[in-house]
């Protein structure tokens, strides 16, 4: 299928702990497609994480084959795996793991620091564009500590998107984050989904913001049990609209 | 990875802990300047005592009357009167590693001039001895063999005497000045030597034939030293043996026991001076090298910490495309600036520190290249090395171990 960019053929990952091996990933088979909003639910401990971890070539499975973008990701060593990432992947963490004591500009630069091919004059033009696209574009000489929670995600999504990768991976990208702010910080990711075409694959626990994606993967104990599309999908910025009057946009 | 983008990370992360990178700094330079500072200031008073000592004489090779022993009762040195001048002669004929001779006779009492008066030491001597001990002639001239032997009442003086006695613009020669209320005419002045390494006034003194301080100022036949040039250096120790034995052919002694008299040179002093100040420059090495040690560990600690702390950076730029080998650059260029500055303003500290230890006390500065090299190396390897080595650990790990590190 051309058009598969995630291809997961029974994945497995244990982990050990002492004597006990906890297997986090029992064989997970899964294909996400381009240009897909894709949700990964799941209680806690079901293995959400780990899937994404190794999605992000952050991790590597104990068994099983992981192809992205046609690459079989088992058989790159450690360099070429971070060249894969740094080239076709962006990140968005739950704690956002902005540098601290280091600007939002430089904070979304960095990933290009590690691409040979940009020059710094480019670095930084991109760096901005990026910014602009969140719109942070009056908040880029902040550091992180004079960002508010929302707009220190927003910095970690420019920082993923800079570097203009095939798939973004988030984990409870909106887990630290009130329901306003979460709200628009996923009317981002749909902007970023819909106007730029970026494969997006988003793990939470929360229905309301599954919702918001086109394809909803739930996990639990280690496997998929189920996969459904989103028959109606909701847009996050009508989300916003409904929210009760009174609460200030941040 | 580029160089320059490795360079502007480096520096980047070094600003962002303006505080840690000043704190690992301070370990290497404590440990830098202290090595410096420290061994300078040992190796600065053995030179100060070496060249004080040489400044004493040219080769002295001297002798003074040793304890005798008579009937098995032992006499005290000051009271011998065993050294002669017969002695002198017979060592000015015999012994040939000598270049001059010279008696010496002293007693001190009050110098007085008009209404000024000083307490100081006259010595008695010949006209070699100005030579033997390194003392010069500023103005007039030395006394003659004429005076030696006419008993002539007249003297050289030193500067600490013109300054104390006499008042400003009157010339000192051609003057007479009391001693012990005998009237002596200054025929000259000597050069200015300074203290001593024992903080004794080399300037305060007169010196006068050795007749007129025997005869006129003690009433004795004897005389309380022997002072001698070898020729060299080299020729000393052979000096003394040679005089060891015209001395006992001269008092007739037969084993080395009986001595009535001590023979000792300058470089024995300096020898015995100079394992002075090398037990304090090892002292002052054994603190400096403490202190190196508790700086190493300071850099140590803090790198540890700090690369610890930074793991979650560390797994964040493997997240977004770090290779192993760039995050070790990264800390290696950190460290590597780090000890540099560090070893750097160490070394300037350490120059400082000496320097002014050097004026406060007196002393030249001597700072040993091989102190500024191995501190130096020694604080930038462990530097280096502790920047590195967690960094290396850190680097290995999976890119979420890193992440998640705590
Ligand atoms: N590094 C690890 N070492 C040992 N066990 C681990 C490790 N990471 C995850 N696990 C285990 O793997 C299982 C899945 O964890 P995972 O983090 O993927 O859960 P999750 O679905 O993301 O949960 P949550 O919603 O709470 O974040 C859990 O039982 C967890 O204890
Ligand atoms: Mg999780």
């Amino acid at each position: 299928m051309e058009n598969t960019i995630i291809e997961v053929i029974n994945l497995k990952k244990d982990f050990q702990v002492g004597d006990m091996t906890v297997h986090a990933l029992k064989g997970v088979n899964l294909k996400i497609q381009k240009g897909e909003f894709v949700a990964i639910m799941g209680a806690s401990g079901s293995g959400k994480s780990t899937m994404l971890n190794i999605l992000g070539c952050l991790d590597k499975p104990s068994a099983g084959d992981y192809k992205l973008d046609g690459i079989s990701v088992s058989e790159l060593n450690k360099n070429e795996l971070a060249e894969l990432r740094n080239a076709k992947l962006g990140f968005v963490f739950q704690s956002y793991n902005l540098l601290s004591r280091t600007s939002a500009l430089e904070n979304v630069e960095l990933p290009l620091f590690y691409n040979n091919k940009v020059t710094s004059r480019e670095r930084k033009e991109r760096a901005i564009a990026a910014l602009e696209s969140v719109g942070l574009a009056d908040r880029m000489h902040h550091m992180p500590n004079q960002l508010s929670g929302g707009q220190q995600q927003r910095v970690a999504i420019a920082r993923s998107l800079v570097n203009d990768p095939v798939v973004i991976l988030a984990d409870e990208a909106t887990g630290n984050l009130d329901t306003r702010t979460s709200y628009e910080i996923m009317e981002l990711f749909q902007r970023l989904n819909t106007d730029r075409g970026k494969t997006i694959v988003f793990v939470t626990h929360e229905a309301d913001i599954a919702r918001l994606t086109s394809r909803n993967i739930i996990f639990r104990d280690g496997w998929v049990v189920k996969e459904q599309l989103v028959e109606e999908k909701l847009l996050a910025s009508y989300m916003l609209k409904t929210l009760p009057v009174g609460e200030h946009e941040a | 990875m580029n160089y320059i983008n490795l360079l502007k990370i480096a520096k980047n992360a070094l600003m962002r802990n303006k505080f840690r990178a000043f704190l690992t700094m301070l370990g290497i330079i404590i440990g830098v300047a202290s090595v410096i500072a420290m061994l300078a200031i040992g190796q600065g008073s053995k030179k100060s005592i070496q060249d004080q000592m040489s400044s004493m004489g040219s080769n002295l090779v001297f002798i003074m009357p040793g304890s005798q022993q008579r009937g098995g009762v032992m006499m005290g040195n000051s009271s011998s009167q065993s050294l002669r001048m017969e002695d002198l002669e017979a060592i000015r004929l015999n012994c040939e590693n000598i270049s001059a001779v010279s008696p010496e006779v002293r007693t001190s009492g009050q110098v007085v001039f008009g209404n000024e008066n000083w307490p100081t030491s006259i010595y008695g001597a010949n006209t070699e001895y100005l030579g033997i001990k390194k003392f010069t002639i500023e103005s007039g001239r030395i006394f003659t063999e004429k005076e030696i032997s006419s008993l002539a009442k007249v003297c050289l003086v030193g500067k600490t005497i013109v300054e104390k006695i006499f008042p400003k613009g009157v010339d000192p020669i051609g003057q007479t000045i009391r001693f012990k209320n005998i009237p002596m005419k200054i025929i000259g002045i000597l050069g200015e030597k300074g203290e001593n390494s024992f903080g004794q006034d080399q300037d305060d003194l007169m010196i006068a034939p050795y007749t007129t301080v025997q005869r006129r100022f003690l009433a004795i036949d004897f005389i309380q030293g022997i002072y001698t040039s070898a020729v060299s250096e080299e020729k000393t120790e052979a000096a003394i043996a040679e005089m060891k034995t015209i001395m006992r052919k001269q008092h007739k002694i037969a084993k080395p026991e009986d001595d009535d008299f001590r023979v000792m040179s300058q470089s024995e002093l300096v020898k015995t001076f100079s394992s002075i100040s090398d037990i304090l420059t090892t002292l002052l090495g054994a603190i400096a090298g403490i202190s190196l040690l508790v700086g190493g560990i300071g850099i140590m600690n803090i790198m540890y910490v700090s690369v610890t702390e930074r793991t979650r950076e560390i797994g964040l730029r493997m997240s977004i495309g770090g290779k192993g080998r760039d995050i070790l650059m990264q800390f290696l260029i950190e460290s590597t600036m780090l000890s540099v500055v560090g070893g750097v303003i160490g070394i300037l500290f350490g120059y400082l520190i000496s320097s002014v230890v050097g004026t406060l006390m007196g002393w030249p500065v001597v700072i040993m290249t091989e102190s500024v090299v191995v501190s130096f190396f020694v604080c930038s390897a462990i530097g280096i090395f502790f920047g590195w080595y967690p960094a290396k650990k850190a680097a290995s790990l999976n890119p979420i171990d890193a992440l998640r590190y705590e």
